[in-house]
């Protein structure tokens, strides 16, 4: 690592902006200029109301999509063009749906997830002993895919978009649809890691607690714009977190409230 | 990270990989397996006995014996047949892309061309070749074709050249699926229907289509003009004598349009939904 790599912020966008455009309705902007710079180790919480942009500008992030126009630099790649070789930087949860192979067991995904991957073994085996660990994958590690339930789906999940040792983390909602005791267990999970190997994590949910318990960093969008980026506490100041998201995600400026 | 170990992953290595995992998937529905792989045998047969029953009736058609009509349909289908086993999971894409599924291919740090034509792979689709190879291995049998290096080697790159040549029809039929999700049925017709036309001698569709076909599709060039030349018959379209060995250049051609034509919708592609 050089020194400009760690000064430098491992997520860096300035004016990225993605439009729409289709022949049979006017362009759409789900993505309107945003800058955003994240410093590695930081867990950021990205939220917004729905269809406020956060899909987007996690797709353009990852290299899905291309960007109509804005800097990013991701890792110190760009995106869209340096896609492939960006992939094993990052790791990418979806939380509505899953990487694994449906009708095979767990750890057959994450054995060829190794390959394609092109992990070292030793390095391979660790992370797969820490991960069955942290998560206790053990008792359905060789169970189909099928056959798991949300909770023990999502844990695997997880370790799969992990078990590279991504310096960034995209996760999209990862806890939508977990019971209370998977949710407190995949939180207490991505704290520790994200203490423990300095992993940067950006964050997408609806819950708040997700927020409250995880994320030092808020970043709110609304429309495609930035609305808020700050510390957790200053956005909660002494009121109750679920209300000043609600006042958030309606457009209501926080700045009178905070100053 | 040494400079060597920071590549990804070979396209082709990465494909070999993703077939072995989505094999391994398939046979667990073992009895389906099997029966899906007899049925896709059987079914390529009908067109077979198709051919043989109308020569029951008539000596030539179009001027093409039932050996030579068996040559052209044995190389078609073996070309065909081998591009369907290798790239017919592009015929997937559709649904990935509208399901969003597609989007978890590009996170990947392999090629997105060689997961797509992985994708679902299944062994039933080594069903299509065995009655391609028995059919072409009669006809080779039975063709009075005084045979040479450059006939034999005119041969083998039929297949070859039909090949690729497939492959790359294939992924331009996977780019329609970026353009309009619901094209893939359209696209078929291009595949499927080209496949169709030339496994039987050109001439029979009469001269515009004949042209078209050669032109407009270059499916012509996977058996009809290098086979002319094995067969040593004259063109029936009277076309220049140098098209009998255009196939590989006709191959790389449109592959190498395949190839730019997906990187062109990668760069271009939209997502969906959340």
């Amino acid at each position: 690592m050089t020194l400009s790599s760690i000064t430098e912020p491992i997520i860096l966008a300035e004016g990225l902006t993605k439009t729409f455009s289709s022949r049979k309705s006017a362009p759409f902007t789900a993505v309107d200029g945003i800058d955003l710079r994240v410093a590695a180790g930081e867990l950021v919480g990205y939220i917004g109301p729905n269809g406020a942009g956060k899909s987007t500008t996690i797709k353009m992030l990852t290299g899905i999509l291309s960007p109509s126009s804005g800097l990013l630099r991701v890792a110190g790649y760009e995106p869209q063009r340096e896609r492939v070789r960006l992939a094993r930087q990052i790791g990418v949860v979806f939380g509505q749906r899953t990487t694994l192979w449906w009708d095979l067991p767990l750890k057959d995904s994450f054995t060829l997830l190794q390959r394609l991957y092109k992990i070292p073994p030793s390095r391979y085996a660790a992370n797969l002993a820490y991960y069955t660990e942290a998560l206790d994958l053990g008792p359905f590690l060789d169970k189909p895919v099928r056959q798991l339930s949300l909770g023990q789906r999502m844990r695997g999940d997880i370790t799969a978009a992990l078990l590279h040792d991504p310096a960034v983390v995209y996760l999209d909602e990862p806890t939508i649809g977990l019971d209370v005791v998977s949710k407190h267990a995949v939180r207490e999970f991505l704290s520790d890691l994200n203490r423990r190997t300095g992993t940067t994590i950006l964050l997408t949910t609806h819950d708040i607690a997700d927020i409250e318990r995880l994320c030092s960093r808020v970043v709110a969008i609304d429309h495609g714009r930035v609305t808020y980026d700050g510390s957790l506490a200053d956005l909660r100041a002494d009121r109750d977190l679920e209300t000043v998201v609600r006042e958030l995600y309606l457009g209501r400026s926080l700045v009178d409230t905070t100053e | 990270m040494t400079e060597a170990d920071d590549k990804p992953l070979w396209g082709p290595a990465a494909y070999l990989l993703l077939v072995r995992i989505w094999m391994r998937a398939a046979s667990q529905y073992r009895v389906s397996l099997v029966l899906t792989t007899l049925a896709q045998f059987f079914t390529t047969c009908l067109d077979l006995i198709a051919i043989l029953v109308i020569y029951t009736h008539v000596q030539t058609i179009a001027g093409f014996t039932l050996p030579e009509t068996l040559y052209l349909y044995g190389t078609t289908r073996l070309a065909f047949a081998l591009s369907d086993v290798v790239a017919s999971g592009v015929e997937n894409l559709a649904t990935m892309i509208r399901l969003g599924n597609f989007d978890l291919v590009l996170i990947r740090p392999v090629s997105s061309l060689a997961q797509v034509l992985a994708d679902q792979f299944t062994p039933k689709r080594f069903g299509k070749l065995l009655t391609p190879i028995l059919t072409l291995g009669w006809a080779l049998h039975a063709l009075p074709v005084h045979w040479t290096v450059l006939k034999g080697a005119v041969c083998v790159g039929t297949v070859l050249c039909g090949f690729a040549l497939y492959c790359a029809l294939w992924v331009l039929t996977g780019c329609v699926s970026f353009i309009a999700v619901d094209a893939q049925e359209v696209a078929n017709s291009f595949t499927y229907g080209s496949e169709n036309a030339t496994e039987y001698p050109l001439n029979i569709f009469g001269r515009p289509l004949g042209l078209a076909l050669t032109f407009v599709l270059p499916v012509a060039f996977v058996t009809w003009q290098p086979s002319l030349y094995v067969l040593g018959h004259s063109d029936p379209f009277g076309l220049p004598g140098f098209l009998r060995f255009a196939s590989p250049p006709a191959a790389a051609l449109l592959s190498g349009l395949a190839a730019l034509a997906w990187r062109a919708c990668i760069r271009h592609y939209r997502s969906t939904g959340s």
